[in-house]
């Protein structure tokens, strides 16, 4: 199940996420090329689907139990699991726990692979030591931190250390760049003019920090800022994954 | 007041086309977000006294009713009287007999969300005796027809000082002033009257100190000092989850409260008032009164929802939050707006009343992150969300996506298929274009953007394919 070539630093379990699986396949592809180039062997579980994620934020605990349960018993046997999203792995990490604070035996479970469970660009920094990213993209880049990313994972230096080792991209700064870009999952969807409203101002200050792209990690967000962006007339900003910004073609 | 969280879609609708209150919010936000990050500097360790705080306000509720108990020895040992609502109605009545029973007709009142929640101004009204609202945001919103407040301590946020101009000179009947001092010494101006007149005085409370038996007032504007001190009765309304149990605590609520706030190291006024006025004192009430209302307090002591009953009334959840700064606090429809109100609102006016509003947020947890006594605030939305569930409150659309949605992705095979059916479908949909203009199925979604077309292939069907081909 290994992608070559095997790497000699062990194995990492990659929790694709179902929204890369259907929208944007590359951000996989991406993830499993900074993964090999920080001498990981990737193992990519093929039953996985969904950490339970919408289902949760809804209120329908039992689904997202059956879910995480799910989860824990593809991923309980990787050292370390890597997810290209801050709000799935702030699901793996903060919420799978919470699930079963009632169920000792799971809840157990569950902490383990919470500790063990890293948003990409905070494992490649933080235990790969990857300070050199390897892909090559020239222009000006502004990051947004995604909420769960930035808030429950601890997500804020890593990207920004990454982004700017690569020799042709300046970093420009975003304001508000910590703000909400008011996708919320379902949110989005049951209240479209609040979400519309805040993504705009979103927008604004993209288009006013002059960059040619904004980069994020988590795809939820880049849908909804990517969608205003086109709806609005703007078909040149491009919105990209922090995972492909940094691995580059 | 009475509740209109049920029309919150409309609500917001009418906001977000209401151009001068786009307008208004666009100025003001951000301001006390950046007001109390500079502030927080000035704590040496504000992690530290953040989780004091929490400690305090959480150790309180686990023994409530005996810090409630030591209250009411402490306050009638120093000559007040301690009176208990079982709601705002309740409360209400209380008031009008001891405004009865002191010949009272007239009220001057600072600042208090308790009496939002009881609408105690019209019940006043009813029974012939006069409101006088003497905090300035407070006294504008009750000239402009007893507007409700869209904040808990900034209430008049929603409003310019082009919209203040207008409203005096209309209801004063003097020259429009655009200065903001002008403005204020008009209002003072009408004010003292009604000082000077008044025979009892009603504050909030933002604390309940218990081994006093005292209140504790935080304001910025000196009313709260007039009004507690000057008339012959002092009524304190407030909730029975403000008590703490010493100086020493208040002390360290203190140092949070006003950065979280406003970003103030303390408000212009602290008032702590204890008992009524004895011989030698200066000045003081010779009747003190405390009304303690429940209001659906003590139904959530024990429960889930008991970290919402820490909170302080700071007003920094809404500071921070992407939906309130952008629909404002009416949109609410009750007395509590922002995160707090998601929260406050379902659980003291019924679930059923405000089911948008714990739905309404993105779960962002700024909320959560700035709360000076760390209540989670998203994780109490989503309880309440949770509830909903259980009591099939949702749509059935959205428990059929849900199920439908659970059903698959606990089975791979039935989820890959899916998969590969919505990308083909979406990929149609798109017809080559980049995105998605217009989707049937998430009409919410396109209604205000587009929604970017799949990449041809799922990553599954991709990387089986690729590893199919590096074995062959
Ligand atoms: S919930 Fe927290 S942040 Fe919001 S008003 Fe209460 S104490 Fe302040």
């Amino acid at each position: 199940m290994t992608s070559a070539p095997p790497g000699g630093r062990g194995e990492v379990g990659l929790f694709v996420t179902c929204l890369v699986d259907l929208m944007r396949p590359s951000v996989a592809f991406s993830s499993i090329r900074l993964l090999e180039a920080a001498g990981y062997t990737v193992v990519v579980p093929e039953a996985q689907t969904c950490c339970g994620q919408p289902g949760y934020n809804a209120g329908d605990t039992r689904s997202a139990r059956t879910l995480a349960r799910k989860v824990i018993r593809e991923f309980e046997r990787f050292d370390h699991v890597v997810v290209p999203s801050g709000s799935c792995a702030g699901m793996v990490r903060v919420h799978f726990p919470e699930l079963f604070v009632d169920d000792p035996a799971w809840h157990a479970r569950a902490g383990a692979l919470a500790a063990r469970t890293y948003e990409l660009t905070q494992f490649l920094v933080d235990i790969a030591g990857m300070t050199q990213a390897p892909g090559g993209f020239s222009g000006s880049v502004a990051y947004h931190d995604s909420c769960a990313g930035l808030r429950e994972m601890g997500v804020k230096r890593q990207p920004r250390l990454l982004i700017d080792s690569m020799p042709d991209v300046r970093r420009v700064e975003l304001r508000e760049c910590e703000e909400c870009c008011g996708f919320g999952g379902l949110f989005s969807v049951k209240y479209p003019d609040i979400s519309g409203a805040i993504v705009q101002r979103k927008c604004e200050h993209i288009h006013a920090s002059g960059a040619y792209a904004v980069a994020l990690g988590d795809l939820g967000c880049m849908m909804n800022i990517e969608g205003r962006l086109r709806r609005t007339g703007d078909g040149l900003t491009q919105v990209i994954h922090v995972a492909e910004l940094l691995a580059g073609e | 007041m009475e509740i209109r969280s049920m029309h919150f879609v409309d609500r917001v609708r009418e906001r977000l086309d209401d151009p001068e209150l786009q307008r208004n919010l666009k100025r003001t936000r951000g301001r006390n977000a950046a007001a109390r990050a500079a502030s927080l500097g000035g704590l040496d360790d504000f992690d530290a006294v953040r989780a004091r705080a929490t400690e305090i306000r959480a150790s309180v509720l686990r023994d409530l009713d005996l810090w409630l108990e030591r209250f009411e020895r402490e306050a009638t040992a120093r000559g007040a009287t301690v009176l208990w609502a079982h709601d705002g109605d309740e409360a209400c009545r209380l008031i009008i007999d001891i405004a009865r029973r002191h010949d009272v007709r007239s009220v001057v009142k600072s600042k208090s969300m308790v009496s939002e929640e009881a609408g105690l101004n019209a019940a006043l009204e009813a029974a012939g005796i006069r409101p006088v609202e003497t905090d300035l945001g407070e006294y504008i919103l009750q000239i402009n027809d007893n507007e409700p407040p869209s904040h808990i301590i900034m209430p008049v946020i929603h409003k310019s000082r082009e919209q203040v101009t207008e409203l005096f000179a209309r209801v004063h009947g003097t020259e429009p002033k655009t200065d903001i001092e002008a403005l204020t010494r008009e209002a003072r101006e009408r004010l003292r009257p009604a000082f000077l007149g008044a025979d009892m005085g009603l504050s909030g409370g933002n604390f309940l100190v218990a081994e006093t038996g005292s209140v504790a007032i935080v304001t910025n504007e000196g009313n709260g000092r007039l009004c507690t001190t000057m008339p012959r009765v002092h009524v304190a309304l407030t909730g029975i989850e403000k008590v703490i149990p010493t100086l020493d605590d208040l002390a360290t609520l203190l140092r949070i409260l006003p950065r979280s706030a406003t970003g103030q190291a303390i408000s212009n006024y602290v008032s702590l008032l204890t008992g009524t006025k004895h011989d030698g004192d200066a000045d003081g009430p010779a009747h003190m009164y405390f009304v303690l209302v429940d209001g659906g307090r003590a139904d959530l002591v024990g429960s889930d929802f008991e970290p919402m009953l820490r909170c302080i009334r700071c007003g920094a959840c809404m500071n921070h939050c992407p939906v309130y700064q952008t629909v404002g606090g009416h949109a609410y429809g009750w007395v509590y707006t922002g995160p707090m109100g998601s929260v406050l609102t379902p659980l003291f006016q019924g679930i059923g009343n405000a089911r948008d509003l714990p739905q309404a947020a993105t779960l962002c947890n700024q909320c959560g992150v700035v709360c000076p006594v760390s209540i989670p605030l998203p994780d109490l939305m989503r309880k309440l969300r949770e509830k909903q569930v259980e009591r099939g409150m949702r749509p059935w659309t959205e428990r059929l996506a849900m199920r439908a949605w659970a059903w698959a992705a606990a089975r791979p095979w039935a989820y890959s298929a899916c998969a590969r059916a919505a990308v083909r479908y979406l990929c149609w949909l798109a017809g080559g274009r980049a995105s998605i203009p217009v989707m049937g199925l998430a009409p919410g979604w396109t209604s205000q953007r587009d929604f970017p077309a799949p990449a041809a292939r799922t990553f599954r069907d991709m990387y089986a394919r690729q590893r199919r081909g590096r074995a062959s």
